[in-house]
């Protein structure tokens, strides 16, 4: 080290980086947990419309002045509560008017932003809502999200054999007294919960990133659902610790004005993850099906 | 057990099912007979309360201990549900919260999948598991619960012959032995003529009910069909044949193409 401040000390020594940490953990922990759920049933579209709806949201408590994360988690639950009026199924069927429907909300936020940008001293609004950033995030929230975040992990738990039911069989579950529609409500509310904090954390357009990837990349080589859960709480927590380092640090090689963005650092290490197991499982898959002629 | 009066099914503005009446007790076999179509599956699902129907009510006792054998399920082949797991579920997987599972517990999963012949894939994901090993595990899941009523889709559509016969059999046995209520649906009335009570003859959303000996009639089911039916018996099975006269230009009722009604 040539400078006279140990970039790691500094590192664990800031404030803001504590900070991020916090609310990066607690975040990364919901949307891989939540995001398996995403995966097993099918749906990662609802997950993006969310992401879309809730930027409306974010970048519109700019403009009025509340706070950010009153504006994407609302927006995020007001949307999840509409899907379910419309009912998913027949959204998802209707790719077309949907589009067009998610097309006038990013519209939307784009207006809101360029207001944003025109009228205020926000600045960085764009920025902060499309790509995010943990590094500015605001110390006062932080409780907020902590809260937002445990609520989410206690709604999965909840209806955690319900989920796992309708996700076999949604005439199965009823048959076992599950409550269906109940179920798809209380799932929705929890994926809206986790969309809308990583969104908070990485951004709108990124935040479908931390919610599939790690799920994704865990379901490659687990066979059962409880670790397939740790796994991916795990690989998403360690892709934004480590992607928290290694943008703070890029500050000391790379120079003030040339650091890596937090978020790019984190979705990086998503897609290394995910590439890599895809590669590691098709070599053991060819190695397995070459196995009975070498023999 | 359960019974369903005067069910009325309209789904898209089509009539599924039109004035359907059934009502199973304890230990009793009724089995749901028809082509593709008919309305089979409809009916269950009215009788599963995972559909409402139309108009028309339905009555039970079972206290939501209801096994259900659905045809196939859907599942992606990655999704992390071992057929250990999907069995277990049938025990707990109404309650809430995250499950704690102790050694007695699994010893009950470990026997029913022993039961059903399903121990050498427990640990295979269900998505990755053929119709048929997918349909012993699902029945697995049904029977762990010890249900009261047990609501089977097709469980012989994808068994061969010797295994078709083998479940017809376990079946016979567990009503006797549990009392348990059994309603399940087939295209061929032949494997359930020895053990139903009851049948439920359905075509075109209408049906005929009654013991098999009162239903499989060419009255009965000409009047169901609106044309001329022969049963014929034979080596101790039954066709059911269409056609005004039965030496010629017949069609095999039961091997119609999905959806082709009566010829």
């Amino acid at each position: 080290m040539t400078g006279s401040v140990d970039p790691l000390a500094a590192f664990f020594a800031s404030p803001t980086v504590h900070a991020a940490l916090i609310v990066g953990g607690f975040v990364s922990v919901v949307a891989g947990i939540v995001g398996v759920f995403v995966v097993v049933r099918g749906q990662s579209f609802a997950g993006h419309a969310l992401a879309d709806l809730g930027a409306v949201g974010g970048s519109g408590a700019f403009l009025i002045g509340i706070d950010q994360v009153a504006g994407f988690v609302g927006a995020g639950i007001i949307a999840a509560l509409l899907m379910e009026i419309v009912g998913i199924r027949r959204i998802q069927g209707r790719d077309i008017a949907t589009g067009i429907v998610f097309a006038l909300g990013l519209g939307l936020t784009a207006l809101f932003l360029y207001w944003d940008t025109t009228t205020g001293s926000t600045g960085n609004a764009a920025i902060s809502v499309l790509f995010g950033s943990l590094f500015v995030i605001d110390q006062s929230v932080v409780p907020v999200i902590v809260v937002l975040s445990i609520i989410a992990l206690l709604l999965i738990g909840a209806v955690y054999r319900w989920l796992l039911m309708d996700s076999l069989d949604p005439d199965l579950a009823a048959a076992r007294g599950v409550p269906v529609r109940l179920t798809g409500i209380v799932f929705l509310i929890a994926l809206a919960l986790a969309v809308e904090l990583s969104s908070l954390s990485i951004g709108a357009i990124l935040s479908t990133a931390l919610l599939i990837g790690p799920a994704a990349t865990a379901l490659q080589f687990t066979r059962r659902f409880g670790p397939a859960l740790v796994a991916s709480a795990g690989l998403a927590l360690a892709s934004t610790w480590i992607g928290c380092l290694i943008s703070f640090e890029s500050y000391y090689w790379a120079g003030r004005s040339d650091n890596w963005p937090v978020s790019f650092c984190i979705v990086a290490l998503i897609f290394i993850a995910y590439v890599t197991t895809r590669i590691a499982r098709g070599l053991s898959r060819r190695r397995l099906a070459a196995a009975p002629v070498e023999a | 057990m359960i019974a369903a009066r005067d069910i009325r099914v309209v789904l898209d503005g089509r009539t599924v099912l039109d004035g359907v009446d059934l009502s199973v007790g304890a230990g009793e076999f009724v089995g749901l007979i028809g082509v593709n179509g008919a309305g089979k599956t409809t009916l269950l699902r009215v009788l599963l309360r995972a559909l409402r129907p139309t108009s028309g009510s339905v009555v039970e006792s079972t206290r939501r201990r209801v096994g259900y054998l659905p045809q196939k399920v859907a599942l992606d082949p990655d999704t992390p549900l071992r057929a250990w797991d999907v069995v277990a579920l049938g025990i707990d997987g109404g309650r809430l919260g995250v499950p704690v599972r102790g050694r007695r517990f699994r010893e009950r999963v470990d026997r029913i999948l022993d039961a059903v012949g399903a121990t050498p894939f427990a640990d295979q994901r269900i998505g990755e598991l053929s119709g048929g090993q997918q349909q012993r595990v699902l029945l697995a899941h049904a029977l762990v619960g010890e249900p009261r009523l047990l609501l089977l889709d097709e469980p012989l559509a994808n068994l061969d012959p010797a295994s078709a016969h083998d479940v017809v059999a376990l079946l016979d046995r567990l009503r006797r032995d549990t009392g348990v209520a059994i309603v399940m649906t087939a295209h061929d009335v032949n494997l359930l003529l020895p053990v139903m009570d009851r049948i439920v003859y359905l075509a075109h959303g209408r049906a005929a009910t009654g013991t098999p000996d009162e239903v499989v009639r060419d009255d009965v089911l000409s009047r169901l069909y609106g044309r001329a039916i022969h049963v014929v018996r034979a080596s101790g099975r039954v066709l059911v044949l269409a056609g005004d006269d039965p030496a010629d230009g017949i069609h095999h009722v039961d091997s119609l193409p999905p959806g082709a009604g009566v010829r």
